[in-house]
């Protein structure tokens, strides 16, 4: 008998009934709501249904959040206010947890769970967004799921799904320098396709998965969805459970112990088979930056802008072509050529202490150039980060501190780009109009957002790092 | 949700691989749903159907008699991207009943599902070849059997599908899913209390 995966471990405990055509009731142990998540709530009113355990969801707003101002009517939009203020009223009616505007755990929904403790390994958890991903970085299940299936998941506490395959990309050697986890998801993505893991479960492994920090693992399995699959795990270990241990939610005492004890018999079985393995070289990897509307063009810092002209295959040209048009670069220019217009550093892919460190890092004592948003994925992490001094760092460069929240990856509370403005966003997606209609987005990590706000266009942050 | 067994009608070919669901649906029309009416339909592919002004760009579904498709036929990953299930909502408020295409984003997919809204996967030869019938045939009809899992092109060619035998049950008899989940009541308390005997430090 074979082994079995992380993957497999998890999904087998959580299997209510499994049906002869092969769809599993899958018990869910944890649900996490944001203010997007509405619909699902009206679903259920409208059912006349109560959540079934409601001490299993735990809601905070983000989406629709203003980040300039703790006044939610500085919201542009009402429709966004009464968003916002109806997620307090769903956690009030239905009994569910909830951090809301103003309360210093608020914060996006992916930064949240790991930081309370709601996240932990061994879990199945969802959340009606698909960067729920992210939390795999603890080493459980979790995945983004729709507003039918949230509003099934209070409704039973369960959820209908096929097991997907799965498959194991390891990452070989040591990062080199100014390399981070951004520009190792951003690699694995061009490599494998934006569809390259649909179907799958993705387990990360390997050396420099190891050696990575948990917020390094979170911004890697938030990006998984950019690769097609909604599930992006990392095998609990050290690093795991000193990041857990003593967070509001997660067990204390004997019982950490003995969930400890469980935790450590999670990592796949060394006979364990995947159903697709993938090995990349840490030599390979250096700061990325996209030129695309697709998180599978990318390209690193030193290199260009793709020509179509070189390319074979009609599709994929044809697909070069487009996206240089709305991107509005040529064919075959340099990365550190392309200016920008405003630097966002935030989201669930990298706003949480450690980015917000490194962002500081390549600021401190110098000027910000164009336009640069600093949004905390949550109350905590800015208190934190201002212990440190960060967002004086940040304010003394030109850079603005604003309040936690989705802001600019999502562009639903009025901080977005204006038409043909560029960007670099250490967010996940630059889709076309992503971060505001006629926006151009590029995606990099949090140094490199910041060296790009310092000489207003894509730099290569190694060259501001050893000027240190 | 309304049952889908057979669906004929014009089919609309759309050229655009990775279409995700910011293209389909953008994010700022998230805060409406169609219920609060206001021409929901028209944030159907919206920045690629109207310029900055609001005019009507030459996009191929703001074109007769592709306006009037139901059935969208695309190219690979459809529907990647965001779990946003508006960008079903958009769909059924335009009509649109069924989506062919060689691959699909995983939680778009299901989404399609919870709406009466079919996602057909065929091979990608199969898609291309559709397309490019619908190019050349405006206003061709395509039909989805879903009891005999076929698509019938233009042509009158035949291409068989493959779909998950419970998914399929839940299309034909349109059930609700929370309704029918009620039904494994006795196994959701079994299982909760084991799970919750063996995992006590949750």
């Amino acid at each position: 008998m074979t082994g079995k995966t992380l993957f497999e471990k998890i999904w087998e405990r959580h299997v209510v009934t499994e049906r002869d055509d092969g769809q599993t009731l899958l018990y869910i142990d944890r649900h996490l709501a944001h203010d997007g998540s509405f619909n699902a709530f009206r679903r259920l009113r409208r059912l006349g249904l109560p959540v079934r355990r409601p001490d299993q969801t735990f809601a905070t707003p983000d989406h629709y959040v203003p980040t300039h101002t703790a006044d939610l009517d500085g919201l542009p939009d009402p429709k966004a206010r009464e968003i916002v203020k109806a997620i307090d009223a769903n956690a009030a009616d239905f009994g569910v947890h909830i951090f809301p505007w103003g309360d210093r755990r608020q914060g996006i929904a992916h930064v949240v769970g790991p930081e309370q403790g709601i996240t932990l390994p061994g879990l199945m958890m969802v959340c009606g967004d698909s960067h729920t991903s992210t939390h795999g970085a603890l080493g459980c299940l979790a995945f983004g799921i729709g507003a039918s299936e949230v509003a099934h998941v209070l409704a039973t506490q369960t959820l209908w799904q096929r097991r997907p395959k799965t498959m194991r990309i390891s990452v070989e050697g040591t990062l080199g320098f100014g390399a981070t986890a951004k520009d190792v998801i951003l690699t694995i993505i061009r490599e494998i396709g934006t569809a390259g893991g649909t179907g799958h479960a993705i387990e990360y492994a390997g050396e420099a998965i190891r050696a990575l920090s948990m917020e390094g693992r979170l911004t890697l399995c938030n990006m998984t969805i950019e690769a097609g699959s909604r599930f992006g795990i990392v095998a609990p270990d050290e690093t795991t459970y000193r990041y857990v241990e003593g967070r509001p939610f997660a067990p204390a005492g004997e019982k950490w112990q003995r969930a400890l004890a469980f935790w450590k018999t999670l990592p796949s079985d060394a006979d364990a088979r995947f159903d697709r393995e993938v090995v990349l070289d840490c030599a390979t990897i250096a700061p990325m930056v996209t030129w695309g509307n697709s998180p599978q063009d990318a390209e690193q810092v030193t290199g260009r802008v793709p020509d179509p002209a070189a390319e074979a295959d009609p599709d994929r040209r044809h697909a070069i072509e487009q996206a240089l048009d709305y991107m509005g670069l040529t064919a075959g220019q340099a990365i550190r050529d392309i200016a920008v217009d405003k630097v966002f550093i935030g989201a669930c892919t990298n706003a949480r202490i450690e980015d917000l460190r490194a962002a500081a890092a390549v600021a401190k004592g110098r000027r910000a150039k164009v336009q640069a948003l600093v949004v905390p994925g949550s109350g905590l992490v800015k208190e934190q980060a201002e212990r440190e001094g960060l967002d004086r760092i940040f304010t003394e460069a030109g850079f603005e501190w604003r309040l936690p929240g989705c802001s600019m990856c999502v562009a639903n509370n009025g901080d977005m780009l204006k038409p043909g403005e560029r960007s670099a966003s250490t967010s996940n997606r630059n889709f076309r109009g992503r971060q505001g209609p006629g926006g151009r987005t590029h995606l990099v990590s949090p140094a490199m957002a910041a060296a790009a706000a310092i000489t207003g266009h894509f730099t290569d942050v190694r060259e501001l790092m050893e000027e240190r | 949700m309304e049952p889908f067994t057979t669906f004929r009608a014009v089919g609309v070919p759309i050229d655009i691989a990775n279409c995700d669901t910011d293209q389909i649906i953008p994010a700022r029309f998230l805060r409406y749903l169609p219920e609060d009416g206001g021409g929901y339909d028209r944030y159907l592919f919206h920045d690629l159907r109207f310029d900055a002004a609001g005019d009507e760009t030459d996009f191929i579904y703001n074109r007769a008699p592709y306006r009037d498709a139901r059935i969208l036929v695309a190219d690979l990953n459809w529907g990647c991207g965001s779990s946003r299930e508006n960008a079903v909502y958009v769909l059924v408020a335009n009509g649109i009943r069924s989506v062919i295409a060689p691959s699909f984003g995983d939680i778009h997919y299901n989404n399609c599902m919870k709406h009466g809204v079919l996602p057909v996967r065929l091979e990608r030869a199969a898609c291309d070849r559709l397309r490019r019938q619908l190019h050349d045939r405006p206003g061709a009809e395509i039909a989805v059997d879903l009891v005999a899992q076929t698509v019938t092109g233009p042509d009158g060619d035949v291409y068989r599908f493959e779909i998950d035998a419970f998914d399929k049950e839940r299309m034909l008899k349109g059930l609700d899913d929370i309704a029918l989940t009620r039904q494994y009541d006795p196994q959701f308390e079994a299982f909760e209390k084991k799970h919750r005997e063996l995992y006590d430090w949750l």
